[in-house]
């Protein structure tokens, strides 16, 4: 089985150039006039090299593997995972907060990286078991159930942003045929927590009273028989739901919590306090200019003024060094690789296939979406990793193994289909 | 459909947002480039020391003096011995404490002044010890340091720019030096050179990480100017030592050149008290003293009606209008009646004859009310008259800023038909309502460099250089914006006039003001002056005043004297010129008694009459 010339060279392309992109400007994140030699291994350069090196072995076992081994032991995989999220209790490392680490002779890996590969692989599974569908309560609960085990046990290390990344599924979910209302039901959550947080109670009461009335005298001149206990019921549970969240946000969350949805929101402006790391960023970005100030011409990323440069704020040295253009590149390489994954996962025509490469383009997406969010002040501050762009081994590795897959799928794809 | 196409509609509006937004950020919006070098360098400036400054014969009158700041990093501090420190440096333990807790306050990263201004000893015994104190650093700076006690009103002073000096020049930045008075804020430019800048990069914490892009946009400072002046630093010094004790000014003028030889202000003060530590102190003091007033140079801006060495003005106006020649004579009886019922006093005797020459050194005043008369009704319309007088005045420097190169000074008056129409309305005056101009009195205001200046001008026949202090600038030619003025009056009518002031001395008024061997030539005045006490004028001991210039035939010093409440001219003001002239023009005084007279004389019981509140009497 010869599949190597049928493998997707563009994401393969975009993969490789998006990781030595990465390395470049590690390098210049966490340069250092004192120790500027290019392999320093126990500088973060090196080590993202190490990481790169065994992420390419990686990608080549996968590559030869056969394809079906992939759908056979997705099941196993997942349970290690649950297993690995389950052992940080006793046997994990508490870095900056959160229990998310297991530390092998000063080497550290962090399950929730590869967690999502494995539920991106057990959803897979699921949904392409003939007697599953996602539009009966059973099939829903269990795919749920499926992914927000791994979730609930990667919030509670705690680590939000990690957690956070598996929301992303429901796009897979709506590809498979999730009815849109949950998809609505999501979105419209989101508004009105926004809304909440952005003008007083007793206006956000209102305009749902306003909104739901007109809809329905609206429905009442399509259709006389429209019964009026439904509204009813949904002008409640709103009302329940914005006094909630009003509760959660303003009695259980933290106020760090608090602070980075005010400063995203423009409630507040505090540039020296919580909103440091955002505003450093954006001066970064802001000041690279058309083509930026030149490798490792950073002032800003030499002075070390955005904190977590190397990792989750990698972008703002992009931004600051290599200008619009290099920041914009970065953002169509993005696009161009999502876009692609989710075109040739359209062409499959074996379930597991394309639903699994539905994953792998929502998973990008959603870390797409927020890191660059965050850098550029889009999005409130979440700590995720831009992929195969920021430092940490765990990442680059949890990412080169699920972009693998991916390949090795695609490239079967004729395989499949003839099968 | 929708349900294949939603996350790729959603990934591509999404990266379209954000290129928009990069758009925005990174090519439309130009602020954060300087936000972040606002951030990220750190420009320090790079001062060239300030210039010298020397007198005209290259005496060196400022130069500058090391102090030295004991500076601390709160961060790299370790424990140390308060004791053996305060001892060392003389700061009190308490002091000390304060100054720590404040340095840490405003940043434990970057210096703070813990103690300030050491001096060369101190700092001497404090670099063997540095070693013990760590954290601690010692930062030297540049103060200004004269060697001379005098001439302070014409050096000026420097102290750090204010507010309004950084929105006026955004050369300077907050804590630097500029020039405040005298020749330190005329010849700024020449005097501080022009700093040079170097880029340091820094980062988040505001270390500095090393040279901004390779030094390339460094500038190199501008080495600063010497400066040398032109006056005479011992002549100052005689001349301040002679008005101790007294109120006044005295300004002296090389004709040949507009060269100010001295300039003199009483009371005054030793340049060297606004150095340093106590200089706000000294200052406040000398700012307060608003009776004495150190602070008002009355050489360039005291104007005060000019009195009789005005008539020698009168005199070449009347001769060059041809309402009079030296053979002209007028009759005095004690004064005269210039207008019906109107009688102005002379102190001539009862049937005098005067010509030109004996109206001057008898300083008669009926002689230049007809003179005046002449001039102004020369024409049948005074307004023309008085406009012509003007235009004369003008051309010697009078009624306007004479443009010398010091930053103050004061036009004067010199009241014209516009004025006089203004004041009576058209038509209602005539010759004999402004004849008071005939005698340097009425709306007459002159300063003393002006009545220098035109007593340079009478000296030089016909001319005057414009004044001026700064003799050269090295490394630059000298200006030549000051110029050879002309004055309208034709050299020929200067020689009676001087002849007649060469009189005042030999045998008029100032008989006092003779010097073996040397010509001298000058006008006594006398001028009459009012204050205000609880509401009412009262009228003070007359101002003593004295023009002269020396010698007659080739003149070397034009100086001009006036001290306040000093009485008539040949009481203060004359002797303290001759002292003066004999001073500059043979090195040394012959006539001691005089000179010890004059040191000695102290006018302080007078200055006090009007603030005793008691009753006092004028001129005794």
């Amino acid at each position: 089985m010869n599949n190597s010339f049928r493998i997707d060279w563009l994401t393969l392309f975009i993969y490789l150039i998006l990781v030595s992109f990465g390395i470049a400007n590690i390098y210049s994140s966490t340069f250092d006039s004192n120790q500027p030699e290019l392999l320093n291994f126990n500088r973060p350069m090196g080590k993202q090299v190490i990481f790169f090196g065994v992420s390419i072995a990686a990608v080549i076992f996968i590559l030869v593997a056969p394809s079906k081994v992939f759908e056979r032991f997705s099941s196993v995989f997942y349970l290690i995972i649950i297993l690995l999220l389950v052992g940080l209790y006793p046997f994990g490392n508490t870095i900056s907060g959160a229990r998310s680490w297991y530390s092998f002779g000063g080497v550290g890996l962090q399950p929730a990286e590869f967690a999502k590969v494995a539920v991106a692989l057990a959803i897979s599974k699921l949904l392409s078991e003939i007697q599953i569908d996602i539009r009966q309560f059973k099939s829903l609960f269990q795919v749920a159930l499926v992914i927000l085990l791994p979730m609930g046990l990667i919030l509670v290390q705690p680590d939000a942003g990690s957690a956070i990344v598996f929301t992303s599924f429901l796009f897979v979910l709506y590809r498979e045929g999730l009815p849109g209302i949950y998809i609505l039901l999501v979105g419209g959550l989101i508004f009105f927590f926004i809304l909440t947080l952005l003008t007083p109670l007793p206006f956000v009461y209102v305009s749902i009273l306003f909104v739901i009335i007109s809809l329905f005298f609206f429905s009442k001149k399509l259709n006389k028989k429209t019964p009026f206990s439904p509204y009813i019921l949904s002008i409640l549970l709103s009302c329940g739901y914005v006094y909630s969240v009003d509760y959660i946000f303003n009695e259980l969350f933290e106020q760090r919590h608090r602070d980075r949805f005010n400063i995203v929101l423009g409630k507040e402006i505090d540039t020296q306090g919580v909103g440091y790391n955002l505003n450093q960023s954006k001066i970064a970005i802001g000041s690279g200019g058309w083509d930026g100030k030149g490798y490792l011409q950073g002032t800003q990323t030499k002075g070390g003024f955005v904190p977590e440069q190397h990792t989750d704020y990698i972008f703002s040295t992009i931004g600051e060094e290599w200008g619009f253009l290099g920041s914009a590149s970065v953002v169509i390489l993005f696009c161009l690789l999502i876009l692609r994954i989710l075109s040739r996962a359209e062409k499959q025509k074996n379930t597991f296939s394309r639903v699994y490469g539905y994953g792998v383009a929502s998973i990008l997406f959603i870390h797409f979406l927020i890191n660059i969010g965050m850098s550029i002040g889009l999005v409130p501050t979440i700590g995720i990793p831009l992929p195969l762009v920021s430092y940490g081994g765990s990442s680059l590795l949890g990412f080169s193994i699920l972009i693998a897959i991916y390949l090795n799928l695609d490239a079967n794809r004729l395989n499949e289909a003839s099968f | 459909m929708i349900r294949i196409y939603l996350l790729r509609i959603i990934t591509f509006s999404i990266s379209l947002l954000f290129v928009y937004k990069l758009m925005d950020l990174q090519v439309f919006n130009t602020n954060y480039q300087r936000l972040s070098e606002n951030n990220a360098v750190l420009e320090i400036a790079e001062y060239p020391e300030r210039g010298f400054i020397y007198d005209r014969n290259g005496k060196l009158l400022v130069v500058n003096q090391p102090a030295y700041d004991l500076m601390i990093i709160p961060e790299n501090v370790s424990p140390f011995d308060t004791l053996a420190f305060c001892e060392l440096t003389g700061i009190n333990k308490k002091r000390l404490i304060y100054n720590l807790k404040k340095a840490r306050r405003y940043s434990k990263r970057l210096p703070s002044v813990v103690v300030n201004q050491i001096s060369k000893e101190t700092y001497a015994k404090l670099q063997e010890q540095m070693w013990k104190f760590e954290g601690f650093f010692i930062q030297k700076k540049s103060l200004r340091k004269y060697q001379i006690g005098h001439a302070a009103n014409v050096l000026g002073y420097v102290s750090e720019v204010n507010n309004y000096d950084l929105k006026k020049d955004d050369y300077y930045r907050l804590g630097e030096i500029i020039g405040r008075q005298g020749i330190e804020k005329s010849y700024e430019k020449a005097l501080r050179g022009s700093k040079g800048k170097r880029f340091l990069q820094k980062d988040r914490f505001n270390r500095i990480l090393g040279p901004y892009k390779e030094s390339i946009y460094d500038i190199q400072p501008e080495p600063a100017k010497d400066v040398q002046l032109t006056l005479d630093s011992d002549l100052q010094a005689y001349g301040e030592s002679l008005m101790q004790n007294k109120r006044g000014g005295i300004v002296a003028i090389e004709p040949a050149s507009g060269e100010v030889l001295a300039l003199v202000n009483a009371p005054t003060y030793d340049p060297s008290i606004l150095v340093g530590r106590e200089r706000s102190k000294n200052y406040l003091k000398l700012a307060n003293d608003t009776l004495a007033k150190p602070l008002f140079d009355r050489g360039l801006l005291a104007q005060y009606p000019p009195g009789s060495p005005f008539k020698t003005l009168n005199a070449l106006i009347a001769l060059q209008e041809e309402v009079i020649t030296k053979e002209t004579t007028f009759k005095c009886n004690k004064g005269h009646y210039y207008a019906k019922g109107a009688f102005m006093e002379c102190h001539c005797r009862r049937g005098t004859k005067n010509d030109l020459t004996k109206a001057i050194y008898r300083s008669c005043n009926s002689y230049f009310s007809y003179t005046y008369r002449g001039i102004i009704e020369k024409y049948d319309n005074p307004e023309l008259g008085v406009n012509l007088w003007k235009e004369h005045l003008k051309s010697f420097g009078l009624g306007n800023y004479l443009g010398y190169d010091l930053s103050i000074g004061r036009p004067g008056h010199i009241p014209g038909a516009s004025y006089y129409n203004r004041a009576y309305s058209e038509g209602q005056w005539k010759a004999p309502t402004i004849i008071s101009n005939a005698i340097g009195q009425g709306e007459l205001l002159t300063t003393p460099i002006q009545l220098a200046n035109f007593t340079a001008a009478i000296a030089n026949r016909g001319y005057y250089i414009t004044p001026h202090f700064v003799k050269n600038i090295t490394g630059d030619s000298l200006q030549k914006k000051f110029s050879k003025k002309i004055t309208s009056i034709d050299p020929k009518h200067f020689e009676v006039v001087i002849d007649g002031m060469h009189k005042v001395v030999e045998k008029g008024t100032a008989r006092i003001a003779r010097i073996k061997s040397i010509d001298v030539c000058g006008k006594t005045g006398t001028a009459e002056n009012f204050t205000r006490i609880n509401g009412e004028i009262v009228q003070l001991t007359d101002h003593s005043i004295f023009i002269a210039f020396a010698p007659k035939d080739d003149p070397k010093i034009a100086i001009a004297v006036f001290i306040e409440n000093g009485y008539w001219g040949a009481r203060w003001a004359a002797p303290i010129a001759s002292l003066m002239i004999e001073n500059y023009l043979t090195g040394n005084v012959k006539r001691k008694r005089l000179e010890k007279r004059m040191l000695m004389g102290s006018l302080i019981e007078e200055y006090q009459k009007p603030t005793s509140g008691k009753p006092f009497k004028i001129n005794e």
